[in-house]
């Protein structure tokens, strides 16, 4: 199961990389949920897939009697998910308030802050 | 689960990031006065700063100093950990932080600064010396992820279009960049099943090379993206030139060498056998930063984005001691990081100081300055001397270690000669470009005539505002960076220290408390 889940964590990762590629802001976008959502996925394939007990302890017991799940990567994805969708709706924002600004979504057209053609430097004092 | 006591004085290695984050959730909270918002964001800034002196006096006397969060022993607690480079690096991002502070005070009152960018200064800083003290992997990514989004609001806290520009471009690159460090760090964790830098060290030596070697390419493309190193770095001048100069400077000084950091840090301590793998690779990106950057700055008018080439011509030196890894390299490398974190945040608020003067932002248009504010023109070329590392200026000592050792290394033998010689030249060459970029840019802006028909030449468009304090708090760094050039045994010896750490880190391991270190 877990190399199923690898290969799946893979196929997200390849999409999102494909959508990031594009110039269209509104694609890199869709990229960049679908790389976090890739990544989330492979931290929890990097835990190891288990059948196992949920990791909670009887009052009273020191150590599980079986094997348990790992609690870790869901503690870490957990955080991840937080931090990603806070950047995320940042970005989602920004790219729409650039979009009312300058008027187009394309990030080859998108030349404020770097002008095209660029000017000559200056040849002589 | 009996946990180690963790003593009085360790504290201190969290005041560096609790303080900002209290203070900047206070002035969210209360500080609607301008004013009230400055006093508290300097005092912070300054309390952090000498409680990170503190501590790197105790790191360089005692060794690593480590705590670990919540009585859960290492691996499993989150630890912070100090070593040299940390504490110093961390210890000068606190000055700076502070020097830009004051620079925003004498800003005219039409400048977009508002008491949210106070608050946003102190995440940032937060979060770089949470990255600089912390001894976790993952808490490592939170840090990076805590400078991100207070850089994102420093970036478009102005409101001007080109800012907006600006911030997509970086916001979108920087993510993608801290994503493919999640990326690695989650197969850190499959491979290792450990995050804590100093297990890593004792777990990375055992583990298959090819998986590791593979994870260490995944991390020099993410920190690589972030210290903006050659093929990844078309963020940088993308938008660093688009915020208010003071922001520039703190984006210069501290965003990009945390980036350098990590790399360090992974690189050089956690994964010396796979950077080894990725030898060829990590030289190649050294040299062609090295010597692409400062052709950037030769071709560019406008005056902060040329600075920003500079900027990046000093990542690709920094890149260089990891691919020299011996004790002159790792010390080259700490000691390029200070020089350029001082030299670059200085570059800009210099920058900030002529756009003023002039009123123009490109150097076409800029001439004559050298006339009607020569205090402006000094402090510029002692920059420009000082970033292309020309002796007894401070940008030469890091330089002078860097070349010493690749001839180390050549002299030592193995197959890496070529690369080594290559690193030498090319260092030697972005020397020689940077100097030729920097004194055509001080010849454009101060030392031909003024234009003709120059409106700005006659009538300075300083209205209000007092200048004068901007140039004394740039002043203040540039007299910092002139004496730390001419008496480099404090930087030296720390960079040395900082240096033996990362190369061999048995001292560190065994002050997270984790026996076995190599």
């Amino acid at each position: 199961m877990d190399a199923m889940f690898a290969i799946l964590a893979g196929v997200f990762i390849a999409v999102a990389i494909y959508l990031l590629l594009a110039r269209s802001l509104l694609r890199v976008l869709l990229g960049l949920a679908i790389l976090g959502n890739g990544i989330n996925l492979l931290i929890l394939v990097a835990g190891r897939l288990t059948r196992a007990a949920p990791p909670i302890l009887r009052a009273g017991v020191a150590a599980p009697d079986g094997p348990i799940a790992n609690p870790l990567p869901q503690a870490l994805i957990l955080t991840a998910i937080v931090i990603g969708f806070a950047l995320f709706t940042f970005l989602l924002t920004l790219t729409y308030r650039s979009y009312q600004a300058l008027g187009t979504g394309d990030a080859d057209a998108m030349r404020q802050a770097e002008p095209t053609p660029s000017p000559n430097p200056p040849l002589g004092y | 689960m009996q946990s180690l006591p963790t003593s009085l004085s360790a504290w201190v290695i969290v005041l560096p990031v609790i303080l900002p984050l209290v203070a900047a959730a206070l002035l969210l909270i209360a500080g609607r006065r301008t004013s009230f918002a400055a006093f508290l964001s300097m005092a912070t800034a300054f309390v952090v700063g000498v409680a990170e002196l503190t501590l790197l006096l105790d790191v360089m006397a005692d060794g690593p100093l480590s705590m670990t969060m919540g009585r859960w022993l290492p691996p499993f607690g989150i630890s912070f950990t100090a070593d040299t480079l940390g504490a110093g690096f961390a210890l000068v991002a606190a000055f700076v932080t502070l020097v830009v502070l004051a620079y925003v005070q004498s800003d005219p009152p039409e400048t977009p600064i508002r008491p949210a960018f106070y608050a946003l200064v102190l995440l940032l800083l937060a979060g770089v010396n949470g990255a600089f003290l912390t001894g976790d992997l993952f808490n490592l990514y939170v840090w990076f992820e805590v400078m991100l989004i207070s850089s994102f609001g420093l970036l478009v806290v102005s409101g001007a279009t080109p800012a907006l520009d600006g911030a997509v471009k970086y916001g979108l690159i920087n993510f993608v960049g801290t994503s493919l460090f999640l990326l690695a760090l989650g197969l850190v964790y499959g491979a290792l099943g450990t995050l804590n830098m100093a297990d890593i060290v004792g777990a990375a030596a055992k583990a298959s090379p090819a998986v590791m070697a593979s994870i260490a390419a995944l991390l020099l493309l993410a920190f690589g993206v972030k210290a903006a190193a050659f093929p990844v770095n078309a963020w940088l001048p993308a938008s660093y030139h688009t915020p208010p100069a003071a922001i520039s400077a703190l984006f210069g000084g501290l965003l990009t060498k945390v980036g350098v950091y990590a790399l360090l840090r992974a690189l050089l301590m956690l994964l010396p056998a796979s950077r080894d793998w990725l030898h060829p690779a990590i030289a190649l990106v050294s040299c062609a930063t090295l010597i692409l950057a400062p052709v950037g700055a030769l071709a560019e008018t406008n005056l902060r984005r040329a600075i920003g080439y500079l900027l990046i011509g000093g990542i690709g030196a920094a890149i260089a001691g990891v691919a020299l890894p011996n004790l002159s390299g790792a010390s080259g490398a700490a000691a390029y990081v200070v020089n350029s974190m001082l030299t670059i945040s200085a570059l800009y608020l210099t920058a900030g100081l002529i756009e003023r003067a002039t009123g123009q932002v490109d150097i076409r248009r800029m001439g004559g300055l050298y006339v009607r504010n020569t205090p402006l023109a000094v402090l510029f070329l002692l920059l420009v001397v000082t970033v292309a590392g020309v002796p007894p200026f401070l940008g030469f000592w890091p330089k002078l270690l860097l070349v010493q050792a690749a001839v180390e290394r050549f002299a030592t033998g193995g197959p890496s000669d070529g690369w080594a010689i290559a690193l030498a030249a090319c260092l030697l060459i972005n020397a020689l470009l940077t100097l030729i970029a920097g004194a055509r840019l001080w010849a454009q802006i101060f030392w031909r005539e003024a234009l003709d028909g120059d409106a700005a030449a006659s009538s300075p468009p300083e209205r209000n505002g007092r200048p004068a304090f901007n140039l004394a708090a740039t002043a203040i760094l540039a007299a910092v960076i002139a004496v730390a050039g001419l008496w480099p045994a404090p930087l030296l010896d720390f960079a040395r220290a900082a240096g033996a750490g990362l190369l061999d880190p048995g001292r560190y391991v065994a002050a997270v408390g984790l026996a076995g270190g190599r």
